[in-house]
C-alpha cells in the first residue's frame, strides 16, 4: 500500500483537506455538494479517523450513490489520500470527448482523411449516399456525410398533417393503464370512502351520495429516435414527417436524430411554422445521410438524455434499419442500459417489411432480446397499422 | 459504540456483516441518515435490517414496495366502517355536525400504515423499506418528504411529527435507477456476494451442526457455481437452504453421489434453463473442483 499523502506545512487542517477531497471527487464526475462535505466531516467524527481504512469506508458510504461510483471510489480515494506526493494527482481522466463528434473537420479523430470530398461550407457535388445506393446494397458506411441536406426537399406540409393524425392516434393508444392509485371520478369502479363519509355527515350519517374513484389514465411519454444515416435515406421522408407530426400531436414527446452522432431535435420541431421547423431540423441534422453508429449513439442517449427524459412510463421508439458500423455488443449493452430505466422499447425497422427478412445483421440480433416490439414500418399506413399492436404493450 | 462493536453485535445474532456494511450501518445510526443498500437478490439486504432490530432491541417495521403502492397502504387510512357506525350512533343520540366531525377525525379512527407507525413509536424502530425500486416515482418523491422532515401531514388532523426518528434502511435490487434526489438523501452501500471466508462464517453461524469439511465443500461449490453464467445466481439464502437440504439427507461428502447432489440443486437453481445447464455431470465436476 502506498503511503498516506503528506500535505504542505501551511495546510489549513483536516476540514480543508476533506473539502479538497470532495472537490477532487467532484472534478471526477461525482455529483456532490456542500451538504455532502458537511456530512463527511460529521461522519468522520464518528469513527477513528486515524485509520485509513475506516476513513475510506466512511467516505465511501457518504460520497457514493450508485454501484459505478462505489467501484471508482477506491482509485479516487487512493489518488488523493494515499499518494506519497504533496500534490494531488488525478488518476482518472475526465471522460474523453471524442473529437470527431463536435469538431467540423474532414479529418476524423484518427487523423486520416475521410473520403467525402466536400467540406461543411462547400459541399461536394454528388451526395455522399449516392455511392451506397448505386451498389444496390444497404450497407452502413463509416464516414459522416458532411454535406448539408435540406430536409424541406424531402418532407411536404400535407404529409406532416397526415402524420400528425397518425401520431395522435398512436399517442392515444399508448395510455398507461398500470396505475394502482385511484382518483375521484364521476364514474368510477370503487367507492371513494373518504369523500362519501364526509358528505354523509350532512345527512346524519346516511351515505346518500356515493362518490367514486377510478384508476387514472396516465399518458405515456413517447421518445422517438430516428436513424438518418445513408442506408435509411429512402425512408427518411416518412419517418421525419412522422416525427414532426408526433411533436405536434403529443405535448410531452421527445425526438432525436442520429447518424454518427446524436442530436436532440425536440425544441426545433416545436416551432409553430411546420416548414420552418423542418428547416431548423435540417440545420441540426448536419451529417444527414452519412454513416451510422447506432450502438454508440444509443449508448450516448442512454447515458445522457435518457437519465432526464426516460422513465418507467416512457415508450422509446427507435426507427432504424439496424445496419451498424460498430460491433453489435455496443448496441446490446446500450439497449440493456436503456431498458433499466423501466421503459418499453419499440424498434421499427423498414427492412422487416421485406420478404424473407431475418434480423441476422449483427446489430439487430443483439438488440432483439431487449425489445418489447419489433415491427416493420415503411410508410405512414404501416405506422397507423401499428395501433393494434401497441394496445397490447 | 464503534462500528466494530456493532459488527460483533450483529454477529451475535447470526449476521456476518462486512466492514463496509458495518461502518455504513454505524453511520446511519449515529448520523440519523437513511441507508440505501443495493445489491443482487439474496445477498442479505433484508436480513441485515431484521438483525439490526434484534441487536438494537427495537421493533422492525417493514414496508414492502410494489408498483402502484399508494398513501392508503403506506402511510395511513381512515377506518371508514368505524366512522360510519359512530356517525350513525351519534345521529341517534341527537348529535350532529361539528361535534361528530371532531370526533371521527381523531387518531382513534386512523389506521396506521408502516410509515406512520414508524414515526409514532416511543423507541426508534428499524424501518425497512424493501425493494424501493419496485415502487413508482411518485412514491419515491413522497418518501423523500417523509425522510427529510420525519413528519406526515393528514389534512383532517394536521401534521404528525416524529416522536422518535426511525432507523431507515432502504433496499433495492437495481431493477431501475433511483432518482438522484433520493440517493443524495441516503448513505449508500453496495452489498456484494460474500467472499469465501465470510460465507463460511455465515454458514457456521447459521448451521453450526454442519461439519467443517462439508462446510468447506458447500461454500466451494456455491462460490464456483456463482462463476457459471446463470440466469439467477444463487444467493446466501439459497446456500443455507442447500446446506440444510444436505444435512436433511445425511450427506457427509458432496462428491459421494452425483444423483443426490443433482437432486439437492433445486435449492440453488431457480429457473428451468439454469437447471438444464447444470446437469449431473457439470455439478459433479464443480463439486470435484471445489473439494
Amino acid at each position: 500500500m502506498s503511503r498516506v499523502t503528506r500535505f504542505a506545512a501551511g495546510d489549513p487542517g483536516p476540514a480543508a483537506r476533506v473539502a479538497g477531497f470532495i472537490a477532487h471527487l467532484r472534478e471526477n464526475g461525482l455529483r456532490l455538494g456542500v451538504a455532502e462535505a458537511k456530512l463527511s466531516l460529521n461522519a468522520l467524527a464518528n469513527v477513528n479517523a486515524v485509520l485509513p481504512d475506516d476513513c475510506r469506508r466512511v467516505l465511501r458510504a457518504v460520497c457514493t450513490g450508485c454501484k459505478e461510483e462505489a467501484e471508482r471510489f477506491d482509485a479516487l480515494f487512493d489518488s488523493f489520500w494515499m499518494d506519497a506526493g504533496r500534490v494531488k494527482q488525478r488518476v482518472i481522466p475526465k471522460p474523453h470527448v471524442a473529437l470527431n463528434d463536435d469538431v467540423h473537420s474532414t479529418r476524423d479523430g484518427t487523423g486520416q482523411d475521410t473520403s467525402a470530398s466536400g467540406t461543411s461550407t462547400a459541399p461536394d457535388t454528388g451526395d455522399g449516399e449516392a455511392e451506397s445506393e448505386g451498389t444496390g446494397k444497404l450497407i452502413a458506411t463509416e464516414q459522416r456525410n458532411l454535406s448539408r441536406r435540406d430536409l424541406r426537399d424531402l418532407v411536404r406540409a400535407d404529409e406532416i398533417a397526415e402524420a400528425e393524425a397518425v401520431a395522435r392516434r398512436i399517442g392515444a393508444t399508448l395510455r398507461d393503464r398500470r396505475s394502482r392509485r385511484r382518483i375521484a371520478a364521476r364514474k368510477g369502479d370503487r367507492l371513494h370512502f373518504r369523500k362519501t363519509i364526509r358528505r354523509s355527515l350532512s345527512t346524519g350519517g346516511e351515505p346518500l351520495h356515493l362518490l367514486h374513484k377510478r384508476r387514472p389514465d396516465r399518458e405515456r411519454k413517447i421518445v422517438a429516435l430516428c436513424d438518418v444515416s445513408g442506408s435509411m435515406s429512402v425512408y427518411a421522408q416518412v419517418f421525419l414527417a412522422f416525427l414532426a407530426g408526433l411533436m405536434r400531436a403529443e405535448k410531452n414527446a421527445d425526438a432525436y436524430l442520429f447518424h454518427t452522432r446524436l442530436v436532440r431535435i425536440t425544441e426545433a420541431l416545436r416551432d409553430k411554422d411546420t416548414m420552418r421547423a423542418i428547416g431548423r431540423m435540417s440545420l441540426m441534422a448536419d451529417g444527414f445521410g452519412g454513416g451510422s453508429k447506432i450502438g454508440p449513439s444509443l449508448k450516448r442517449f442512454a447515458e445522457s438524455y435518457a437519465k432526464r427524459f426516460v422513465d418507467g412510463r416512457s415508450v422509446v421508439l427507435i426507427l432504424s434499419d439496424g445496419c451498424d458500423t460498430e460491433p453489435p455488443e455496443h448496441l446490446g449493452s446500450a439497449l440493456e442500459k436503456l431498458k433499466k430505466r423501466g421503459c418499453k422499447i419499440i424498434w421499427l425497422n423498414p427492412l422487416k417489411g421485406w420478404r424473407d427478412y431475418a434480423p441476422i445483421a449483427g446489430g439487430m440480433a443483439a438488440a432483439l432480446p431487449h425489445l418489447d416490439l419489433f415491427a416493420a414500418a415503411n410508410t405512414l399506413d404501416d405506422l397507423a397499422a401499428l395501433e393494434t399492436e401497441l394496445v397490447r404493450l | 459504540m464503534t462500528w466494530t462493536d456493532l459488527q460483533s453485535a450483529l454477529g451475535e445474532h447470526g449476521y456476518v456483516a462486512s466492514g463496509d456494511l458495518s461502518v455504513a450501518l454505524h453511520l446511519a445510526l449515529t448520523l440519523e441518515r437513511p441507508l440505501l443498500l443495493e445489491g443482487a437478490a439474496g445477498v442479505g439486504k433484508t436480513e441485515v435490517a431484521r438483525t439490526l432490530s434484534l441487536a438494537q432491541n427495537t421493533k422492525l417495521i417493514r414496508l414492502q414496495c410494489y408498483e402502484g403502492l399508494d398513501a392508503s397502504q403506506s402511510i395511513y387510512e381512515w377506518n371508514y366502517q368505524r366512522q360510519l357506525l359512530t356517525i350513525r350512533s351519534a345521529a341517534e343520540d341527537g348529535q350532529t355536525g361539528k361535534s361528530v366531525e371532531d370526533r371521527i377525525f381523531t387518531r382513534e379512527f386512523l389506521l396506521e400504515r408502516p410509515l406512520l407507525a414508524a414515526i409514532t413509536q416511543d423507541q426508534s424502530p428499524v424501518l425497512l423499506i424493501d425493494e424501493i425500486d419496485r415502487a413508482d416515482e411518485e412514491f419515491e418523491a413522497y418518501l423523500l418528504e417523509v425522510l427529510s422532515d420525519y413528519q406526515i401531514s393528514v389534512p383532517e388532523l394536521g401534521t404528525i411529527t416524529a416522536s422518535s426518528k426511525p432507523i431507515v434502511i432502504l433496499t433495492s435490487n437495481v431493477t431501475r435507477d433511483l432518482s438522484d434526489a433520493l440517493r443524495r438523501r441516503c448513505l449508500y452501500t453496495y452489498v456484494e456476494y460474500p467472499d469465501r471466508v465470510t460465507e463460511l462464517a455465515i454458514l457456521k453461524a447459521r448451521c453450526p451442526e454442519v461439519e467443517a469439511r462439508l462446510a468447506q465443500q458447500i461454500i466451494g461449490f456455491v462460490q464456483k457455481l456463482r462463476q457459471e453464467e446463470l440466469e439467477k445466481t444463487p444467493g446466501v439464502a439459497e446456500m443455507l437452504d442447500f446446506a440444510a437440504a444436505l444435512m436433511g439427507l445425511g450427506i457427509a461428502d458432496l462428491t459421494d453421489d452425483p444423483a443426490i447432489l443433482q437432486s439437492t440443486l433445486t435449492t440453488l437453481l431457480k429457473t428451468q434453463s439454469d437447471q438444464a445447464q447444470i446437469t449431473a455431470e457439470v455439478a459433479a465436476r464443480i463439486a470435484g473442483k471445489a473439494a
